[in-house]
């Protein structure tokens, strides 16, 4: 059977000469499917955006109900969970949820999933995490470090409290970039698989006789790969949802850490 | 024993963290359920919470799924 696990093997497809940076040391700068693919959800999302706003009317048209809809969708979700001051971040909430989905999108009909890298939600997470670590220093300053000090514990109880909420805390860019890469790669797996024993049952009912009884359970196969199709396309929406509101929940304890 | 054997036993066995995941997931489901039949007013604006309990729950099961992974293929 086929290894489940080649799809996601990174190939460059052009090699660029190496750079070397003063920091990070020596560069491999090789444009590889991975890049390829994340281009290309880039560009779908800007593509989209620019025509569904092309001809903007009064009475919409339908692309512009279906870019209005994810744009009202998202705005809703940052101030309801924000509050007022969630407009602020909306810029950034929008642009990680489109990115996303279209990675996730994507990773259905290419043959490669950008967002089964952990390199690239790795990215996404620490991002997010840096944005809401400096929005909290320089909107609530040094109060920001309350978060770990919940209000209403009495200090006895801080001891136990305090260590907790830092380790939460410090695990949040982990959660955020795990879940989104197991997700994918836990899908992409299972649908591999399922389809590797359409194939492998479909040769065992070649050989005839006795074969013939792989008949049956390559039809089951094929259809739990159509389903798990099906689930996926639900999962690549929710997994963006997701990230895109426990980015919201993360800003959300920034920008109000001074008062709880 | 076969490290080889050992190896992928213990990938196994990594992964039976996802039982505890499978509990906590259908019970976030089920409570949002009973409480939306009670008062299915009240349930559209629960959706964002239940996605984000199902999110952080579901967050525990992937770990142990990665480390899986990692045992079997590192």
């Amino acid at each position: 059977m086929a290894d489940p696990m080649h799809q996601f093997q990174v190939q460059k497809i052009m090699d660029l000469p190496d750079f070397t940076l003063p920091v990070l040391g020596k560069v491999d700068w090789a444009i590889t499917n991975a890049t390829v693919a994340m281009a290309i959800a880039f560009g779908l999302v800007v593509l989209f955006f620019t025509v569904s706003t092309a001809r903007v009317a009064v009475v919409p048209g339908r692309m512009q109900v279906v870019g209005e809809s994810i744009f009202g969708f998202i705005d809703d979700l940052a101030v309801s969970i924000i509050g007022h001051e969630g407009r602020k971040f909306f810029p950034y909430v929008f642009t990680l949820f489109t990115f996303i989905l279209a990675m996730n999108m994507l990773g259905l009909f290419l043959v490669f999933g950008p967002t089964a890298q952990l390199a690239v939600t790795a990215t996404l997470g620490l991002m997010t995490i840096l944005l809401v670590i400096i929005v909290g220093l320089v909107k609530s300053g040094l109060s920001f470090f309350k978060l770990f000090m919940p209000s209403g514990v009495p200090w006895y109880l801080l001891i136990l409290v305090t260590p907790i909420e830092i380790i939460s805390f410090a695990l949040r860019p982990f959660t955020l970039a795990l879940r989104l890469f197991g997700n994918m790669l836990g899908g992409h797996v299972a649908m591999k698989v399922f389809a590797g024993f359409v194939v492998s049952l479909g040769a065992l009912a070649a050989g005839g006789g006795l074969g013939l009884l792989g008949i049956p359970g390559a039809a089951l196969a094929l259809g739990s790969v159509v389903a798990l199709t099906a689930l996926e396309f639900l999962v690549a929406f929710l997994q963006a949802f997701v990230f895109a509101v426990l980015a919201c929940v993360y800003l959300n304890d920034a920008v109000h850490a001074g008062h709880h | 024993m076969d490290p080889a054997a050992a190896k992928y036993i213990g990938a196994g066995l990594a992964t039976l963290g996802m039982i505890g995941a499978g509990i906590g997931v259908g019970t976030i489901f089920s409570g949002f359920l009973q409480g939306a039949l009670r008062n299915p007013g009240a349930a559209g604006s629960q959706f964002t919470n239940l996605i984000l309990g199902f999110a952080l729950t579901e967050a525990l099961g992937i770990l142990s799924f990665v480390l899986g992974l990692l045992i079997l293929f590192s």
